[in-house]
């Protein structure tokens, strides 16, 4: 069955606002949002990241591309699993790492961000990788650092996270191929997602064939249209036909904010179960970019199935994030 | 940020001197020639004389005896309008003085042709005493420069749990009370303060939030904030809070003045309201009438501003009522920060926007674009906010009092630092270009600014 879904334009903005991302050569320098590296830096990526993949395969897991270099892991909120793979990611480039922890030291004292941010970059750092419980926080960071550092955003606010989208992208790209006849299905909380606003965005930066979200009217923010997808509540008409299935992560606080009655409904209604997954295509691949809540969003038989690529997705996530590195400090050193 | 020229001595307040102006010490006389002269609320429009004397516009045209030897402006080629009163400006003083004081706004209020400032009740002590009020009026005569009005709390420490004073605070000086964008406890307490003002005469202003459906939101809830992930605040927020109080307003026949409409919808409960009789009014603020959502876009932290910017069809909407009069009076909203309240991310900076240097262009540019008339425009400034604060300004006419603002109204100049008065620097029309630009502000009389490049 041919795919019919009309994209509606995105409204049409000021001067680029993600040109911040790129050197005056148009290198690219931040990764702070999908928005605005176009198809073919998302590609460029992509198969950068491919080829890093063979690394990971061999006894001596490091290549030298970043040795000498400094990557400093920025953490305003906690996180174990990204800043473990960007660390991973760091190491394998052969680049020096450094942990700070910020959601419990200096920001807590009172010192702005900005003051935190002087203090880190005058230790030489060559690389932020950012994660911040405010949207907009990597933008603000890559406006103010000094010209040679670069910014990774590793999830800001409610507001984008690159490289999760990315390393989806590249595991549906090694599982499907071409995006261009897929569906792809992103289930749950879209209101407070980073992740699924940044897969959006990647999944229609490569053309994919329809992009759907499935959430009730008080997990999707309003609006969400515009950013390319079409909006399903109920699971067995957004799942009919689907190539992929992303669930997302329900935080147990949203059931005091009223958007939720309870997990048990949520689970009944939107929960993965198997006999929801038979209502997708038969070869659907389920992904989550954790960590899964077992019960809430996804039941474990699914989780843990056949069609479930989330443990592949975690060991792609390293050679992505090598790749987005790598580009970027390459970017520099060209200057 | 001390850019303010040394103290002119000015003291114009009716209290201290029953007798009125000290010839020669208080006040001047004036003379100024050949400008075209333009009152909305007179519908006066002709190049013609004016003469000041004790603070007063002692005539028009024809020269009274005795002023061959006042001082005089020619203000050939130039403009000379009512001196614009603005009915809602943070000043910061008292409370925030790092990031601006009654002296540097008051200045920058009268390098931007802004003559009488209203001062909302959200000062740090809260404006709920006649004492901060005294302390307000205080500054403003040790500046010398706008005059500066209270607007005293509804609520005592804008709490929303007990009614202020109000009735002390009106004969204190305050020319309306107001409760900001705080809640009130309950909708009862709104009704009873309603009730109770109105038993004065004393004007209640309103900026219409429901803080339950604002909470935590720094954007218009719509594509912007959607694609940026910002938390978002719906236009219910501010229709909810509108339609609750209209219901109120009904119901006790209190007067009105609604502050800072951001939204369509908002127009459409005002129309239907006015067409009902009802004694409202609104005013929207200068930003409101040029910005949209989409200003926000690369998380710019000057557009983060409450009521946010919402959509083009929003502007536009406010854009056609103040054409159709629904709404009568532009004001600032003027919210000076230093620097750092704005270097954040976006949904950290502080909202506000310093916006007395830019509401007089802002709005004269309006006429540029063909929204507004040239009368509406000024009439919005003027005699609007005038009438609907019972003021005694705002017009040019034989025995008025003597606010009055120059223009020149083809010298191009951009807001930058050297032509930016405020103490605070938080715009986003940094960088953009005006067509008319003040040269010469009279309060009560008094010459108060004058362009450094002009004679």
């Amino acid at each position: 069955m041919a795919v019919h879904f009309v994209r509606p334009k995105l409204p049409k903005l000021a001067p680029d606002p993600w040109a911040i991302q790129f050197d005056q050569d148009g290198n690219l320098k931040h990764l702070l949002t999908i928005e605005g590296l176009g198809p073919q830096w998302v590609k460029r990526i992509l198969d950068t990241a491919e080829g890093f993949m063979s690394v990971t395969d061999r006894e001596i897991k490091k290549v030298p591309l970043l040795r000498g270099r400094t990557v400093v892991n920025l953490f305003f909120e906690s996180s174990t699993r990204t800043r473990t793979t960007f660390e991973l990611a760091a190491k394998r480039l052969s680049a020096d790492v450094l942990n700070i922890n910020l959601s419990t030291s200096a920001t807590n004292k009172g010192e702005s961000l900005l003051d935190t941010l002087k203090n880190i970059e005058a230790m030489q750092a060559d690389m932020f990788v950012v994660r911040h419980d405010q949207s907009g926080a990597a933008h603000y960071i890559a406006r103010h650092v000094a010209p040679h550092v670069s910014v990774l955003n590793a999830g800001d606010g409610r507001h984008a996270h690159p490289t999760q989208a990315l390393l989806d992208a590249f595991t549906i790209r090694r599982i499907k191929g071409d995006f261009a006849p897929l569906r792809v299905a992103i289930v749950g909380d879209i209101l407070h997602s980073r992740v699924a606003r940044s897969q959006i965005h990647v999944l229609n930066t490569l053309n994919t064939g329809e992009v759907r979200v499935i959430a009730p009217r008080t997990l999707l923010p309003n609006d969400v249209e515009k950013l390319g997808v079409r909006v399903f509540h109920n699971m067995r008409e957004g799942l009919k036909d689907v190539d992929v299935i992303i669930m997302l992560r329900l935080q147990r606080e949203r059931m005091e904010g009223g958007l939720l009655p309870s997990e048990q409904e949520f689970f009944r209604l939107y929960g993965l179960t198997e006999k929801k997954l038979e209502w997708a295509k038969p070869d659907a691949i389920v992904m989550h970019p954790g960590p899964i809540n077992r019960g809430v969003e996804i039941d474990s038989r699914v989780a843990d199935g056949p069609q479930s690529v989330i443990l592949q997705q975690v060991s792609n996530g390293i050679s992505v994030r090598m790749a987005v590195m790598a580009l970027c400090m390459g970017a520099r050193s060209e200057n | 940020m001390m850019k303010t020229p040394p103290n002119l001595g000015i003291d114009y307040d009716p209290v201290r001197h029953p007798e009125g102006c000290r010839p020669g010490i208080d006040c001047e006389r004036w003379v100024i020639r050949n400008a075209r002269v333009i009152d909305p609320a007179s519908d006066l429009d002709s190049v013609t004389d004016v003469y000041i004397d004790s603070g007063r516009i002692l005539a028009i045209g024809q020269a009274p005896e005795g002023f061959a030897d006042a001082p005089s402006v020619d203000g050939s080629g130039q403009w000379l309008i009512p001196g614009v009163i603005d009915s809602w400006a943070r000043l910061r003083e008292p409370g925030a003085e790092h990031k601006a004081t009654v002296a540097t706004e008051s200045y920058a209020a009268v390098a931007g042709g802004i003559t009488t400032l209203c001062l909302p009740p959200d000062t740090n002590p809260v404006l709920d005493t006649v004492a901060v009020a005294r302390f307000v009026k205080r500054r403003a005569q040790l500046a010398g420069r706008a005059r500066v009005l209270c607007i005293g709390a509804l609520t005592q420490g804008l709490k929303g749990e007990r009614l202020s004073e109000m009735a002390e605070l009106a004969e204190g000086g305050c020319i309306a009370v107001s409760n900001c964008h705080y809640p009130m406890r309950n909708l009862r307490l709104l009704k009873r303060a309603l009730e109770y003002a109105a038993t004065f005469n004393i004007l209640v202003m309103i900026q219409p939030e429901d803080a339950s459906l604002s909470q935590n939101g720094c954007a218009h809830d719509g594509a912007i904030a959607c694609r940026l992930g910002l938390p978002g605040i719906p236009v219910a927020a501010e229709t909810a809070a509108l339609a609750q109080t209209l219901a109120l307003v009904e119901e006790t026949g209190a007067a009105v003045h609604f502050c800072n409409l951001s939204a369509a919808a908002s127009v459409r409960l005002l129309a239907r309201a006015k067409n009902d009789g009802l004694p409202v009014s609104a005013s929207v603020s200068a930003h409101q009438l040029w910005l949209t959502e989409m200003d926000s876009d690369a998380f710019c932290g000057n557009t983060h501003v409450l009521p946010p910017l919402r959509t083009l069809r929003d502007r536009d909407a406010l854009r056609q009522a103040v054409a159709d009069g629904l709404i009568n009076c532009i004001v600032s909203d003027h919210q000076p920060h230093e620097r750092e309240a704005k270097q954040a991310p976006f949904p950290q900076t502080e909202p506000g926007i310093s916006s007395l240097d830019t509401l007089l262009p802002l709005t004269l540019k309006l006429v540029d674009e063909k929204v507004l008339t040239l009368k509406q425009a000024l009439a919005c400034l003027t005699c609007n906010p005038a009438r609907q604060l019972s003021l005694d300004a705002g017009e040019i006419a034989v025995g008025a009092r003597a606010d009055l603002a120059l223009i020149d109204p083809d010298s191009f100049w951009t807001l930058d630092e050297t032509t930016m008065h405020s103490a605070g620097q938080n715009t986003p029309f940094w960088g953009w270009d005006f067509r008319h630009r003040v040269t010469r502000t009279w309060v009560n009389g008094k010459l108060v600014y004058q362009l450094s490049e002009v004679d």
